[in-house]
C-alpha cells in the first residue's frame, strides 16, 4: 500500500493497494477535547491548574461529596461561545445531561456533559489547503480526575493499587466534534494545527497536547474511490502527539484496507494507538453494549445565552487564521493557499508582511522572506518599512538573493536599515559593465567549455551554465546577481 | 422549669428578652430526649455537648447585648441527610456510616446563624426512601403517640422528635411526601415549600428535581418562622429561586375570607380511609365557616402521579447514589479488582429498598426503555402541572388528605412495597409540580391516631397556604379525638 499525497480531482487523497492496485480513500473525523483556560473549574471555585500537588485543588463540589451541587461558571460559557463562534457555529439554548458510568477517577460516577442539546452546533473550519471541515458540535463538559496505577501492568487491570488525583476533576472541557471531511493523515495534523491556532487566538485554551489540555480521538474508515457511503469506522484513542495522530491514521487505514481486500469486515470498535509498536489495538472489549443512561442534569438549569451576549462575543473575536490568510493573500495578490501566506499566519508574521507590502515592498519577495528566512526569534519585531526597503533593493538589483538573506538576518538582530548593513558588508551594487567584463574574462579562460555551451544540447548547456556561473560568482565574491549573469551568458552565446 | 415556653416563637422571644436562658431550654430538651428517646428512637445521634456549647454561646451573646437571632436558643433536630460539618451524616445507611462532611448544609448554616441550637441528627428511611422509617439501617423510629405504630417517613425521626417534645422544631426533606406524611402520622405541622425556595446545598440527594427541605413544628406559626429563616436565594444551588422571601408570620391572621378552595375529587374517593376523608370534609367546613368557598375540582393526571414518581425518583436516585462506590468515603469492602470492590461495597452498604430503587431507576433510563418509562413519566409530570394550572385558574388552594390512613403498625406494609408506595398518593403530585404543600393536624381517626389534612398551593403560594393553615389550626379538633 502506498499513500499518494497529491490531490486527485481537487478533493481526494488516495491510498493505492500494493496487493490489488485498487484505489482507496481514507475518511477521518476528529473529536477533540480541549481544556478551557478559565481561572476556576466548571462548577466550583477551585483553581483550574495543571501540575499542582495531587488533590489540593479540590472542594466538596468537584469531589462530588454527598449534598454538594454544581454552579455553572459563566466564564466557561463565554469561552465556549467564543470558540463556537470562531468555528462558525450557531449558539443554541442548551441543557446539561448526566452521562452515567462507574470509574474511580469520576467523583460522582457520572459526567456532566451536554448530550442532545449542545451549546454550539453546525459550524466549520477552513484548512490552509482550502478544505472546509464541518463541525457538528462543540459542547461543554467536565473533565475527570487522573488515575495512577501502581504495580502490575500499569493499567487498572492487574495493578497492585491505584492513586487518584482529583485536581483535574471538574476542569471545563469543550468537545469539538468534526465531521468526517478529512482525507489524509497530513490533513488531520493540519486540522489540529489550525484548531490550535483558533483556540489560542480566542484565548479559549492553551491547547497543549503534551500536557493533555488538548486531546484527540480519530474516527477512521476507508472506502473505495468513487463510493459515496462511509465505511465502518474505528475510533482511535491515546493519540498524544501530532506525530502519533498521523501515524495512527495511516496504520489504521492500511489495516482496514488489508482486511477489506481479504474479504473481511471492519468491526466498529475503539482502538488504542501503541506508539512504541506503531500499531492500533482493540480496546477493552465490553461484553455489554455501552449504555450511559443519559438524562437531563436536574441540579442545573437550562442555558440560553441571549442574542446580546452572542453579539458581544462576536464583536470581541480576534482576527482568525483563515481570515488573516485571506487578507494577506488579497494584499499580496496570491492565493490564500500560498505557502508564504500560510506560514506568515502560522508564525504570526502576517501583520509584518501586510505592512511591508503596504509600504511598497514586492509581495512575492516579502512572502519568500517570511517563508524561508524569518523562522527566528524577533522576526515579528522587524520594522516593515525596512523589510520593504530590503526587497526594493533586491528588485533594483542592488542586492542578490543570497546577500539579502544575510542582510535580513542582521536586520532582525540589530534593527538597522538594509542599506547601512549592505554597505558595511561591502555588498555594493555591481554595475552591468563591470559584470560583463568579468563574464568575458571567464569565457576567455575556458574556450572549449564555451564552445560546448554555445553548441551543446539543452542538457549539456544547463550543466555548463552552472560551470560558468560558479566561476563568475567566485570571481565576483558572490556579489553578482544570478539572473543578470544568466542573461549576459545567453546574450553572448547568441552573438 | 415548669413555666418554660414550649413553642419556638415563645422560646426565642424569652431568650432574646433574657427572661429564659438558652442553656435552660436546651437542658430541658436534652432531658426529655434522655428520658424518652430510648423507646422512640427519633435520633441517630444526640449532640448533647455541641448543643450545650451552642446554648452557652447564645446566652453569652444575649449577655453582651447582641441579638442571637429569630431562633435564639431554640432546639432544633436535623434530619440525618443534612450535612453537618465534622458531625457524622449517615442518611441512615451503612454505606455512609462514619462519614463526617467537611461542610454545613446551607439550611444548617442559616438556622445556626439565627441562634437555633442543633440537638441531634434524626433517623430516616435509608437515603429518604420509604414511608415508615422501617428502612433505616439503624432500626425504626416509633410513633410517640403509639409506640406500636410507625411515625411515617422518610423524615420519621424529625416528625417524632417534634411530636415527642424533644425539640420544638426540626428539619426534614420531602421528595414525595417525606415531610407531610410523617407530620400527619405524628400529629404535627409539616411543610414542603415551593421547589427552589429552600437551598438544597448540603442535602444528600435522593431525587434532585423533587427534593425540598422543609420544617416540622407543633404550630403553624413556628413552621412559618422556621421556613422564613431557611428560605431565600443561595448561590450554591442553581435551582434556588432568586426572589423575596414572603413574610409568612405576618399573614397568619389574615384569614380566608373570599378565598376559593378546591377539594380534589381524585384524592377523596377510593383508597382513602373513610375517617380520614371525613376529617378532610370537616376541615373544608371549617374553611367555609371562615368565609372561604369550597368546591370540587379535578386533577385527572393525579391518578398517574404515583407511577410517574416511581420512575422519575428512582431514575435520579440511581444516578445520585452511584458515587457511593467505596473509592473516596464511607464504607469500602475490599475485593480483587476495582469493579468488584464497587459491587461488594454497594452490596453490603445499601439496604433492600435502596437497591430496589436503584435497579428500577437504572432500568427506566436504559437504552431501549427510556422512552417507554422515564420519557413517558416526564410527560405525565407535564400533564400534572397542566392540570394544576387549570385548577388554579378556578381556585386559590386545594385541600386533600395528607395520607390515605392514620399511622399503621410496624411490619404491616413492609412485605408489599406497592401498598407502602400508595401512602404517598396524595403528596406526590406537589413534588412533581414543584408546588408548596403542607400538612396540618386535624383531629384523630377512628383509631384515635392523628389525621393530617393537606393544603396545596401554586408555586410561591406559601402566603395564602399558611393563612388557610392558621384557620384550620384554630378550628382543629383535639389530636386524640376519636372519629366516630
Amino acid at each position: 500500500m502506498s499513500l499518494t499525497h497529491e490531490l486527485i480531482e481537487g478533493e481526494h487523497f488516495v491510498v493505492t493497494s500494493e496487493t490489488t492496485g485498487d484505489d482507496w480513500e481514507i475518511v477521518v473525523g476528529l473529536e477533540v477535547h480541549c481544556e478551557l483556560a478559565t481561572a476556576t473549574k466548571l462548577f466550583c471555585g477551585c483553581p483550574n491548574m495543571f501540575g499542582d500537588e495531587p488533590n489540593t485543588n479540590v472542594c466538596p463540589v468537584c469531589l462530588g461529596l454527598p449534598g454538594s451541587l454544581p454552579v455553572l461558571n459563566e466564564n466557561v460559557v463565554e469561552l465556549a461561545m467564543r470558540l463556537g463562534r470562531a468555528l462558525h457555529c450557531t449558539v443554541e439554548p442548551s441543557v446539561f445531561a448526566r452521562k452515567n458510568y462507574f470509574y474511580p477517577d469520576m467523583p460522582k460516577d457520572y459526567q456532566v456533559s451536554q448530550y442532545d442539546r449542545p451549546i454550539n452546533v453546525d459550524g466549520w473550519l477552513d484548512l490552509p489547503d482550502g478544505t472546509r471541515v464541518g463541525i457538528e458540535r462543540a459542547h461543554i463538559e467536565e473533565d475527570t480526575g487522573k488515575n495512577t496505577h501502581a504495580g502490575g501492568s500499569g493499567r487498572i487491570h492487574g495493578a497492585d493499587y491505584s492513586l487518584v488525583d482529583y485536581n483535574r476533576a471538574g476542569v471545563p472541557l469543550v468537545e469539538i466534534v468534526g465531521r468526517p471531511h478529512i482525507r489524509h493523515p497530513e490533513q488531520a495534523k493540519t486540522y489540529i494545527d489550525e484548531l490550535r491556532a483558533i483556540l489560542l487566538a480566542t484565548g479559549a485554551s492553551d491547547a497543549r497536547m503534551e500536557e493533555g489540555s488538548l486531546r484527540v480521538d480519530a474516527n477512521v474508515s476507508v472506502r473505495r474511490v468513487g463510493d459515496d457511503a462511509l465505511g465502518t469506522r474505528c475510533e482511535i484513542k491515546n493519540l498524544n502527539s501530532l506525530r502519533s495522530l498521523g501515524r495512527a491514521i495511516e496504520y489504521e487505514a492500511r489495516r482496514q484496507v488489508d482486511l477489506l481486500e481479504t474479504g473481511e469486515r471492519i468491526k466498529q470498535e475503539t482502538r488504542h494507538w501503541d506508539e512504541g509498536a506503531g500499531r492500533t489495538r482493540p480496546g477493552r472489549s465490553k461484553e455489554e453494549a455501552e449504555d450511559y443512561r443519559y438524562f437531563q442534569e436536574p441540579d442545573l438549569v437550562p442555558l440560553a445565552p441571549d442574542a446580546a451576549w452572542v453579539a458581544a462575543v462576536d464583536a470581541a473575536l480576534p482576527p482568525l487564521p483563515a481570515a488573516r490568510r485571506d487578507a494577506l493573500a488579497l494584499a499580496a495578490g496570491v492565493a490564500a493557499t500560498d505557502p508564504g501566506v500560510v506560514i506568515a499566519v502560522q508564525r504570526d508574521l502576517d501583520a509584518l508582511a501586510l505592512a511591508a507590502v503596504g509600504a511598497g515592498g514586492d509581495p512575492r519577495r516579502v512572502l519568500t522572506h517570511v517563508e524561508h528566512n524569518l523562522a527566528v526569534d524577533g522576526a515579528d519585531r522587524l520594522d516593515p518599512a525596512l523589510l520593504a526597503a530590503l526587497v526594493t533593493m533586491e528588485v533594483g538589483g542592488d542586492l542578490t538573493a543570497t546577500q539579502a538573506k544575510t542582510v535580513l538576518a542582521d536586520m532582525v538582530a540589530s534593527g538597522r536599515a538594509p542599506d547601512v548593513i549592505a554597505a558595511e558588508l561591502g555588498f555594493e551594487a555591481m554595475d552591468t559593465g563591470a559584470l560583463e567584463a568579468v563574464v568575458d574574462a571567464v569565457i576567455a579562460e575556458s574556450p572549449d567549455e564555451w564552445e560546448n555551451f554555445r553548441t551543446g544540447d539543452e542538457k549539456k548547456r544547463a550543466k555548463l551554465q552552472g560551470f560558468f556561473t560558479g566561476k563568475i560568482m567566485k570571481a565576483t565574491k558572490g556579489q553578482a546577481d544570478g539572473r543578470a549573469v544568466a542573461e549576459i551568458l545567453a546574450r553572448r552565446a547568441a552573438d | 422549669m415548669n413555666d418554660l415556653p414550649t413553642t419556638a416563637l415563645a422560646i426565642a422571644a424569652a431568650v432574646r428578652a433574657g427572661s429564659v436562658s438558652a442553656s435552660e431550654v436546651v437542658e430541658h430538651h436534652l432531658d426529655r430526649i434522655a428520658a424518652t428517646d430510648g423507646e422512640i428512637g427519633a435520633f441517630n445521634l444526640v449532640l448533647a455537648d455541641e448543643a450545650r456549647a451552642a446554648a452557652a454561646a447564645v446566652d453569652a451573646a444575649v449577655a453582651a447585648g447582641h441579638d442571637p437571632g429569630p431562633l435564639a436558643g431554640v432546639p432544633i433536630a436535623l434530619k440525618d441527610n443534612l450535612c453537618t460539618r465534622g458531625i457524622p451524616t449517615t442518611c441512615s445507611s451503612r454505606i455512609l456510616e462514619g462519614w463526617r462532611p467537611p461542610y454545613d448544609a446551607t439550611v444548617v448554616e442559616r438556622v445556626t446563624a439565627a441562634g437555633a441550637v442543633a440537638v441531634g441528627k434524626t433517623n430516616l428511611d435509608e437515603f429518604a426512601m420509604g414511608s415508615s422509617t422501617e428502612n433505616s439501617a439503624f432500626g425504626p423510629t416509633r410513633n410517640p403517640r403509639d409506640l406500636t405504630r410507625v411515625p411515617g417517613g422518610s423524615s420519621g425521626g424529625s416528625a417524632a422528635a417534634v411530636a415527642a417534645g424533644h425539640a420544638p422544631l426540626s428539619l426534614g426533606s420531602d421528595t414525595g411526601g417525606s415531610i407531610r406524611q410523617p407530620a400527619a402520622l405524628c400529629g404535627v405541622v409539616g411543610v414542603k415549600p415551593t421547589y427552589g425556595m429552600v437551598s438544597r446545598y448540603g442535602l444528600v440527594a435522593f431525587a434532585s428535581s423533587l427534593d425540598q427541605i422543609g420544617p416540622f413544628a407543633t404550630t403553624v406559626a413556628d413552621a412559618a418562622l422556621l421556613l422564613g429563616v431557611t428560605a431565600g436565594h443561595d448561590g450554591r444551588d442553581s435551582t434556588s429561586i432568586d426572589g423575596p422571601v414572603p413574610d409568612l408570620l405576618g399573614v397568619l391572621d389574615h384569614g380566608v375570607e373570599g378565598l376559593r378552595v378546591g377539594l380534589v375529587t381524585e384524592l377523596m374517593g377510593e383508597g382513602i380511609a373513610p375517617d380520614v376523608a371525613a376529617r378532610v370534609e370537616q376541615a373544608a367546613d371549617a374553611l367555609r365557616a371562615a368565609g372561604a368557598t369550597v368546591e370540587e375540582v379535578s386533577i385527572p393526571a393525579a391518578a398517574y402521579g404515583l407511577s410517574a414518581y416511581y420512575l422519575i425518583a428512582p431514575a435520579e436516585a440511581s444516578s445520585n447514589l452511584a458515587r457511593y462506590d467505596g473509592v473516596r468515603y464511607g464504607l469500602r469492602v475490599d475485593a480483587a479488582t476495582t469493579a468488584e470492590m464497587n459491587v461488594a461495597t454497594r452490596t453490603a452498604g445499601f439496604g433492600p429498598e435502596v437497591k430496589r430503587r436503584i435497579m428500577l431507576g437504572t432500568y427506566a433510563l436504559s437504552a431501549g426503555y427510556y422512552d417507554a418509562y422515564y420519557g413517558k413519566a416526564l410527560k405525565v409530570r407535564t400533564l400534572i402541572m397542566r392540570d394544576f394550572d387549570r385548577a388554579y385558574g378556578q381556585v386559590d388552594l386545594l385541600l386533600t388528605p395528607t395520607s390515605p390512613t392514620t399511622a399503621f403498625r410496624f411490619g404491616e406494609k413492609t412485605d408489599d412495597p406497592m401498598s407502602m408506595y400508595l401512602n404517598d398518593i396524595c403528596t406526590i403530585p406537589s413534588n412533581l409540580a414543584g408546588h408548596p404543600a403542607m400538612s396540618v393536624p386535624f383531629g384523630g381517626g377512628a383509631d384515635g391516631m392523628p389525621v393530617g389534612v393537606q393544603l396545596l398551593a401554586p408555586a410561591l403560594g406559601e402566603s395564602v397556604m399558611f393563612r388557610a393553615a392558621a384557620v384550620l389550626e384554630r378550628a382543629a379538633p383535639p389530636l386524640d379525638e376519636v372519629w366516630t
